[in-house]
């Protein structure tokens, strides 16, 4: 048995090791947010967040989170939220596929750095490929929510 | 102007203190706080695509597949309008597949076009029954009533909601004479509404096809031979079975029709790792059969080969050699482009479960009766023993119009007697796809001393769609020649020649398809031509576009030269095209008409270090009617990310017959640090509507490789630029 702690709730399963977080998360817990693109660390679809860090799940093994923090898209956290008001407003998603990844990686990249440049966009969100081409949406959503926490405060 | 929303009662986002326009989300919730969730007996049915009950909520079914064309929202957006519906109660239940829906495939950007007028009809309709029961009830003209934002009013005020008609409207007939509504009055056709599905995309509860789950259901993975058709000879499973969670290795057959499974070893495991595990540990020793000889160079060089001497001509006008040999210049190109992968971000999955006589097939399929045949027939059953679920697509661009992937889920499923995801691995993708054809293509053209074309010869080889469903066809046919014989331009001495070409691999449509080729060498060329006539591209182009057409053409379906002038010249303007660029910048142009939409883009590059940067992508498209925009701007963009990854990276190659390339490794997609910014513009029109998710890909690649020439004086006649180390 392993437990994981997944967006504040602990889970205890079955699963080998060495399985990757996204297929525990996916397969075993049901949480079906946290997407397979490529498996090889190659298109961030995958990517959830570790303890604030952001993670390819596809390439973590479940061992290597246990006793750490998970958060995946389905978690609510501050920055996350906000983030997903302004994918909204800005239509960024076609097909949504790719989507979670990019929130998490935009997550990460806010949790860190409160009002980036658009370099500082491009470096944090390159790992993710997003095949309909919203990118330009994307970015536009994430300097939309550096405004919606100014709002906020 | 700001967005139409369908905020639903379960909206996620609880008003957390924002005080813009993310506001609308929480200020609307309380709407409908006290509206009951239960499902109320007695809706009211007028057709197939709407559903009424008696609370006023409003279900309408999407027929098409959702793979971020925006379909689910724009083909029920008509419906509403039409019906003076609140959006805010609408919900959209996607439909099966099923022959009562008409056709169901979605592909050739062909969902609005076709069924803008039938939504409009089935929206009118519900309007004239609602509004008929109404004066029933009343006991009025139906003539003094009117329907406004989900109610029906009475010229003295009196209103009924709609729902509180349910009763009534089943007792009425369908009125036979139809009255539509006048587009001046329609309040979500034409203008920006948000994806129905927006919130689901991003908390991650939209459920694609890899995210369906039954109780106890298995995961597969097949491997399947590298070659194309080839079969198992033998395999051994002893490594594969010792991976904790596999449960059953066998083999599974060849179908042989266009969209039948592959064949090869399949592997059914407790979940998806455990599944690619056993895959991976299986060893097999294969068939390669007869394409087993595939080597991708060798096949360019071929078909480069057969391009360079006469082929069939396919269509002629005037005298193309006598042009040549009296022109006062002659110019001759050859363009080669490679097979590509659809790549969509969602691998092909399916769930099916067989059971003794029918089987439930949950899978994101662009064409759910292509599904439904393929699996009827390969378990034997009748029509309506097979449900063919649609889910969500995580893209689609062609590849998931081929349900190969469906029926191995269905032969899967019967051999193990359980329900089972069938998931390909990225690799399975970027290896046993539908790709697009490969192509080379000759240009040879003459200009007179004042720079006209006066004759044009255009010759092109590849492997044909039409290989895929009678393998003997080696010639391109159908469209995949009217797409460059039907060129507007207003050349005297003109002609379209064909060269052969086997398949070697399955050959499928990827979005824009031949449009990639054609609209890649046609527009390359006349930038060539128009600066051996030493002019400028824009002029040169709208000259050859020849005479304008009628105000009445502008207005139909026909193909209007007017209209295709028009998005070049607006494109031109947008850019500032002619205009002073910053130091070190140049730009290019492509026009082309397809899917009877007229497209043109300027693209701005710079070079750095002998790399390319793309700044910019001005697109103008006409696609007559619009019904979303914010869909057709967001279609826009992504094309011209397509486009580029086309332009750039794709690249399919085969060597011994098995596909070289892998993953996103080695197939690569263009990525944000790359992506430029991209400014759309929607020409205005009446005319009906024309494609849009394809029409927006084919004039990226061409404004691309201009745009090089112009800054570097190099021209780039092959396809993918990182052949030439360019990005
Ligand atoms: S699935 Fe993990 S990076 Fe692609
Ligand atoms: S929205 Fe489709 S892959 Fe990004």
């Amino acid at each position: 048995m392993i437990t994981l702690v997944v967006n504040k709730k602990k889970h205890n399963l079955d699963a080998s090791p060495d399985m990757p977080l996204l297929w525990a998360l996916r397969d075993t817990l049901g949480l079906t947010g946290t997407k397979y693109g490529c498996g090889v660390g190659a298109c961030g679809a995958c990517k959830i967040l570790v303890n604030d860090e952001v993670t390819y799940s596809c390439l973590t093994p479940v061992s290597a989170a246990v006793g750490k923090e998970i958060t995946t898209v389905e978690g609510a956290t501050p920055n996350l939220q906000l983030l997903q008001i302004a994918w909204i407003e800005f239509n960024v998603p076609q097909c949504g596929f790719c989507q979670p990844g990019q929130l998490i990686a935009a997550t990460s990249l806010l949790n860190s750095n409160s009002n980036p440049t658009d370099e500082e966009i491009d470096d944090a969100m390159s790992g993710n490929i997003c095949r309909c081409g919203t990118y330009q949406r994307i970015k536009k959503a994430i300097h939309h929510t550096v405004e919606l926490k100014k709002q906020q405060k | 102007m700001s967005d139409i929303q369908n905020i639903s009662r379960r909206s996620f986002i609880k008003n957390i203190g924002l005080t813009s326009g993310a506001l609308i989300i929480g200020s609307h919730l309380s709407l409908f706080a006290n509206e009951t969730e239960s499902v109320l007996a007695g809706a009211f049915q007028p057709n197939l695509f709407v559903e009424l009950k008696p609370d006023g909520s409003l279900t309408l079914i999407a027929s098409r597949s959702e793979m971020g064309n925006g379909v689910r929202t724009s083909l029920t957006s008509v419906i509403a309008d039409e019906m003076e519906a609140d959006w805010n109660r609408v919900s959209v239940e996607q439909a099966i597949g099923h022959k009562k829906y008409g056709d169901q495939n979605t592909d050739g950007s062909r969902s609005v076009r076709y069924l803008y007028e039938t939504m409009r009809k089935m929206g009118a309709t519900t309007r004239m029954i609602l509004i008929s029961a109404a004066a029933q009830k009343w006991k009025v003209l139906e003539s003094e009533c009117h329907a406004e934002n989900h109610f029906i009013v009475h010229k003295n005020g009196k209103k009924i909601g709609f729902g509180d008609l349910v009763e009534i409207a089943k007792t009425i007939e369908a009125p036979k004479d139809i009255i539509l509504k006048d587009p001046k009055d329609f309040k979500y056709i034409g203008k920006n509404l948000k994806s129905i599905d927006v919130e689901k995309y991003v908390t991650g509860s939209a459920i694609f096809g890899l995210d369906f789950r039954l109780p106890n259901m298995k995961f597969a993975a097949i491997a399947r031979c590298p070659v194309t058709f080839g079969t198992v000879k033998s395999f051994d499973k002893t490594e594969a079975m010792k991976i904790p969670g596999v449960e059953a290795v066998f083999e599974i057959e060849r179908i042989e029709t266009p969209f039948g499974a592959l064949g090869g070893v399949a592997v059914v495991a407790s979940n998806t790792w455990a599944a690619f595990k056993g895959k991976e540990a299986l060893i097999i020793e294969w068939d390669n059969g007869k394409n087993g000889s595939y080597d991708s160079v060798k096949y360019m060089e071929m078909l480069t080969e057969n391009v360079h001497k006469p082929g069939v001509v396919s269509k002629t006008r005037g005298n193309i050699e006598a042009a040549f040999s009296a022109s006062a210049k002659v110019i001759e190109s050859t363009y080669q482009l490679p097979h590509l992968s659809h790549a969509p971000m969602e691998v092909p999955n399916t769930v099916a479960w067989v059971k003794e006589n029918s089987c439930e097939v949950w899978c994101p399929t662009q064409n759910p009766q292509a599904a439904h045949e393929e699996v009827k027939n390969y378990l034997g059953f009748d029509d309506e023993k097979v449900i063919i679920n649609v889910t969500l697509l995580g893209g689609g661009f062609g590849r998931k119009s081929k349900p190969d992937y469906v029926v191995e889920a269905a032969i899967i499923s019967k051999a193990i007697k359980a329900p089972v995801q069938v998931v390909w691995t990225r690799e399975d993708e970027t290896q046993h796809g539908y790709y697009h054809t490969v192509s080379a293509q000759y240009m040879k053209a003459s200009l007179d001393e004042k720079g006209n074309v006066t004759g044009w010869l255009h010759r092109f080889a590849f492997p044909p769609i039409k290989s895929t469903f009678d393998p003997t066809a080696d010639y391109p046919n159908g469209w995949e020649i009217t797409s460059a014989s039907e060129v507007p331009f207003d050349i005297k001495n003109f002609q379209i020649e064909v060269g052969q070409a086997p398949a070697m691999v399955r050959i499928g449509w990827l979005r824009s398809v031949i449009n990639i080729p054609h609209g890649f060498s046609i527009n390359v060329f006349t930038d060539e031509l128009a600066h051996a006539a030493n002019q400028d591209p824009l002029a040169f182009n709208l000259k050859l576009l020849g005479e304008d057409s009628t105000p009445e053409d502008n207005k139909s379906n026909k193909f209007s030269a007017t209209r295709l002038k028009n998005v070049l010249k607006k494109a031109a303007g947008n850019a500032g095209w002619g205009k002073p660029l910053p130091e070190g910048h140049a730009q290019g142009l492509a026009v082309h008409y397809s899917f009877m939409s007229y497209v043109a883009s300027v693209v701005e590059v710079s070079m750095v270090e002998g790399i390319v940067k793309i700044h910019k992508i001005n697109t103008v498209i006409d696609c007559g009617i619009v019904v979303n925009k914010n869909t057709v701007i967001a279609q826009m963009e992504g094309a011209a990310i397509f486009g580029m990854s086309l332009a750039f990276y794709g690249k399919i190659t085969a060597k011994d017959g098995a596909i070289e390339q892998s993953n996103f490794g080695d197939y690569r997609m263009v990525r944000m640090n790359e992506a430029p910014k991209i400014e759309v513009e929607i020409v205005e029109s009446t005319a009906p509507p024309t494609g849009v998710g394809e029409p927006g890909v084919p004039v990226i690649a061409p404004a691309i490789v201009n745009a090089i020439f112009k800054l570097t004086g190099k021209r780039y006649r092959n396809l993918p630029l990182s052949d030439y180390e360019l990005v």
